[in-house]
């Protein structure tokens, strides 16, 4: 604090390791990393998941979960202290107070039983004593800062009467309620819309300058680091194998990993399709509404209009792209497609009505249509091997294989995914993140369907697997004559793979047209704001999107 | 093929497949010394009261008798084939004892009394101590040859005593041991079977059928149990399996809570929705993706349930509602030493040998417990 230090850098990281113990052996998760960060300076720690970037973050504010967690080597400096040895009550005094931190998840980060004024009051009340009437008054000044509108209203609201955006400045009004030093911010914009997180971006650079305060920023994401931060320290298998100013480290990557992220972008294009093709599914005017019911009868008041009468055709073949932020309905849409969820209006697959088919009937049919799942740790069962999970489809629709044959179509399958399929016994926690969406994958695949909904199949995937699965999927399509539905709020994924796509809000459809024209010429305010998010991280003026 | 020896070369065993998480319950169960040592006192008494009959019987296990290897354990023989007259044979009767030394050899079993059968030969008036308190001479009193006779051995003590009709304690405390044991698993088993189904229906289809089901319940779970018990078995006799099914009739419900909220969790899982995609049918996908979810919560429960079980058969016993008379029954031993309380060996027996077998079973529960609980997983 005293002019004496500011030649030493605010927070200096020397040699920190981190190990895990469990099952009594130890397990190094960070392993000898060094950084520096200056006041008021920005640096990123870039990272896959697994790669050690959040804990390295964690340990700072020692927010392991000791014992089990230890550190084998190292020490945290901030501003003279020593952090990793100071007793805990200096420590208290330095969370929250002078290191604050965000999380990525703003749902379970706020406590759902307290109001705003209540949540951020705690901290000026904790560590500065405010009375009830002044920390209003701060609490007000802060809603201000991180943007909220009217936050005299916003005072008395519980988190989940926020929206996703709002609830994550509402984090960081509390991270800023104290002034910090320093901010880390774990991830704080990955489980947001690209919109929503365009504006927290945006706001995260204004409140560092006008406070001049530091800022560490973990991500997996490379456009962000680019955006924000003043150096990068890119990080693998717990060690830093490159740091560096981040425009110098990304015009010259050095090392090949480095290199490795910066090239694992999602790149190529959708195989054209003829404009004869014969048309796969069609559906029009397609409802799905969810009745609000009050009262002591439950009279239906109103409606959720998930899927407010939207009219689609896809060719045999074609990619479909359906794009728009969370609680657009988008998933729904595809839902319905599929007869998973009840819906209104006519369902035509291959020249045959699906809506008003039974379950037994609709079973037939489960074979030729597929869906893969955003969530590759929990779409497959935990308690089946991945042979059985992909089996479990082919002893339904292909009985009158034997055993041996299924067994020969699932090894077949697995490698045409590019998993070993000696892995086949193995359970679906044996295999990473990527390993996993392939074998999610297969399991649509060994039914040789002809449609298959990809549910934003990439989204819980690091960059670079992202960039592998994307790949295998435009394979498989372009050797068994595939048809895509492929929902997804990441328009990179969506221009790799997509020949049409549509863009939708609150249930509607707010433009359609080819993936070139979308993309090059979007017409209304509210896909342009959407581009200009996704692809330049850039704010929308205020009214288009939501906040 | 030579994908397909692969395949076979490849299947995993037992222990392969339990995953990094049961191998660590497990390991959570064992840590639990207690509970641990419990469960195997428990499996032991379990396994020796099973085969009550070769411990305690007032059958012989094998006789040999003019060259011929009988088991009356096996076959009823007439007393006419040992030279007497009566349908079945008495081995306790000193003639035939006589009759067959005479021609041959006898194997008891280590306890000379069956549960029901009543000591003629008691040394005091009913309910008699158990032997070892009395010296060998009024032991051996009711003898016909008093300290020498063949009868007075170590084989026809009472070793806990007798009750007030002259039945060893020590061979009803172990064939009611086995019936109480028996009776709560029989009793665990129905209602989890039960009680799971209703429980995944329930929860699995929601809505109306949850909604009706569960104001049923609610309704069913109000009738006082104890006194319908009481009224049922004052108009029909209760045997084993009558008695089962009207505890069965309350206690499926114990389960059907736990089950209904793992299901109704689990039915939103994203792999629940692939099955269904894939054309998976309602009963499959239960029995195969959400019952594991559900069975860590029944696994957990179900020690307890068994204790309740034979806690309840006990009660109904002690006041007389239980099996029908002459059954060896824990509560019938209790509701003795309450009748003889100048006899205490009756009741001290039957206060320990209940709390020590609910004890071991609240023990292993514990262990059970603690196996599952998440928040024990990383130690």
């Amino acid at each position: 604090m005293t002019k004496t230090l500011s030649s030493q850098p605010l927070l200096s990281v020397r040699d920190l390791s981190v190990a895990f113990q469990q099952d009594g052996k130890e397990q190094l998760a960070v392993d000898r990393i060094s950084f520096d960060l200056e006041k008021g300076e920005t640096m990123a720690l870039v990272g896959e998941s697994g790669s050690g970037k959040s804990v390295s973050a964690l340990s700072i504010l020692k927010l392991l979960p000791y014992p089990a967690a230890s550190h084998p080597s190292g020490q945290i400096l901030f501003d003279g202290i020593d952090l990793l040895n100071a007793p805990d009550k200096t420590l208290r005094a330095v969370r929250g107070n002078r290191i604050s931190m965000i999380f990525q998840e703003p749902m379970s980060s706020l406590n759902p039983l307290h109001t705003v004024e209540k949540q951020i009051g705690e901290v000026l009340s904790i560590h500065h004593g405010m009375g009830e009437k002044q920390a209003r008054e701060r609490v007000l000044e802060l809603l201000n800062d991180v943007g909220i509108r009217e936050p005299e209203k916003r005072l008395k609201s519980y988190p989940h009467q926020l929206s996703g955006g709002q609830r994550q400045r509402v984090m960081i009004a509390m991270a800023l309620a104290n002034e910090p030093e320093l901010l880390i911010a774990d991830e704080p914009t990955t489980a947001l819309d690209v919109t929503v997180q365009a504006q927290i971006l945006e706001l995260l650079r204004t409140l560092q300058k006008t406070h001049g305060m530091a800022l560490l920023f973990i991500t997996h994401d490379l456009g962000i680091v680019e955006k924000l931060a003043d150096k990068v320290c890119v990080m693998t298998k717990g060690e830093i194998v490159e740091r560096g100013a981040t425009k110098e480290l990304f015009a010259n990557p050095t090392h090949p990993y480095t290199r490795h992220l910066l090239n694992s972008e999602p790149s190529g294009e959708a195989r054209p399709v003829a404009d004869d093709a014969p048309i796969l599914l069609e559906t029009e005017d397609l409802k799905v509404w969810f009745p609000i019911k009050r009262g002591f009868m439950r009279k239906i008041v109103g409606h959720i209009k998930a899927v407010d009468g939207i009219s689609l055709s896809i060719r045999s073949g074609e990619t479909l792209g359906i794009v728009g932020e969370s609680g657009s309905g988008k998933t729904t849409l595809g839902l319905a497609l599929l007869r998973m969820i009840s819906s209104e209006g006519p369902i035509v697959f291959q020249g045959h009505h699906l809506d008003g088919l039974n379950s037994k009937a609709m079973r037939d049919k489960r074979g030729d249509m597929q869906i893969v799942f955003q969530d590759p740790f929990g779409s497959l069962s935990p308690r089946m091997s991945i042979a059985q999970i992909v089996d479990e489809g082919l002893a339904i629709h292909a009985p009158e294989l034997s055993e041996e044959e299924r067994d020969a179509k699932v090894v077949a399958v697995l490698r045409e995914v590019g998993i070993d399929p000696d892995t086949r016994h193995r359970y679906p926690h044996e295999f990473s993140g990527g390993q996993r969406q392939r074998i999610s994958i297969a399991r649509a695949m060994v039914l040789e369907p002809k449609f298959v909904m990809l549910d934003e199949p990439t989204s819980a995937l690091d960059m670079s697997v992202q960039a592998q699965v994307v790949d295998l999927l435009r394979d498989l399509q372009a050797k068994h004559g595939l048809t895509y539905l492929f929902i997804s709020h990441d328009l990179k994924v969506v221009r790799a793979l997509s020949n049409r796509v549509i863009v939708m809000r609150n249930g509607k459809v707010v433009e359609e047209g080819s993936v070139e024209r979308i993309f090059k010429a979007p017409e209304t305010d509210y896909t342009k704001a959407l581009m200009a998010a996704a692809l330049r991280m850039e704010t929308a003026p205020e009214g288009v999107v939501a906040d | 093929m030579s994908n397909d020896t692969m395949t076979k070369a490849k299947k995993p065993r037992f222990h392969d497949r339990l995953s990094p998480l049961n191998q660590r319950r497990l390991k959570n169960f064992k840590a639990n010394k207690r509970g641990y040592v419990s469960l195997w006192l428990f499996l032991i008494l379990f396994f020796v009261t099973l085969f009550a009959e070769l411990i305690a019987n007032d059958k012989p296990l094998l006789v040999s008798y003019k060259g011929e290897i009988l088991s009356p354990l096996l076959t009823d023989y007439p007393e006419t084939r040992f030279g007497g007259f009566l349908p079945t044979t008495d081995y306790r009767d000193p003639f035939i004892q006589e009759e067959i030394n005479d021609n041959g050899w006898i194997l008891w079993a280590p306890i000379r009394y069956s549960y029901k059968t009543v000591n003629m030969d008691l040394p005091t008036p009913a309910p008699a101590p158990p032997s070892w308190m009395l010296d060998k001479a009024t032991r051996c009193a009711p003898f016909d040859q008093g300290i020498n006779d063949r009868n007075c051995t170590i084989g026809n003590w009472n070793w806990i005593g007798t009750d007030d009709q002259g039945r060893d304690v020590l061979a009803r405390l172990i064939y009611g041991f086995r019936i109480s044991v028996l009776f709560g698993l029989t009793l665990t088993l129905f209602s989890s079977v039960i009680g799971v189904t209703a429980g995944a229906v329930q929860g699995y289809f929601g809505g109306l059928t949850d909604l009706v089901f569960q104001r049923f319940i609610e309704i069913w779970t109000s009738v006082p149990q104890l006194y319908l018990l009481l009224i049922i078995a004052a108009i029909i006799t209760p045997s084993f399996w009558i008695l089962l099914s009207i505890l069965l009739l309350f206690s499926w419900v114990a389960l059907v809570g736990v089950v209904r909220a793992e299901f109704l969790r689990a039915r939103n899982f994203e792999y629940v929705s692939a099955a269904r995609a894939l054309g998976v049918s309602n009963r499959t996908i239960m029995l195969r993706h959400l019952l594991p979810n559900a069975m860590v919560a029944t696994l957990t429960f179900m020690p307890f349930i068994l204790n309740g079980s034979i806690t309840t058969l006990t009660s109904l016993d002690f006041l007389g509602f239980g099996l029908p008379p002459g059954s060896p029954s824990l509560g019938e031993l209790l509701a003795q030493g309450k009748k003889n309380i100048e006899a205490p060996w009756l009741g001290i027996t039957g206060f320990l040998s209940i709390s020590i077998m609910l004890s071991l079973l609240i023990f292993i529960g514990e262990a059970v417990r603690d196996a599952f609980d998440p928040r024990k997983t990383f130690h």
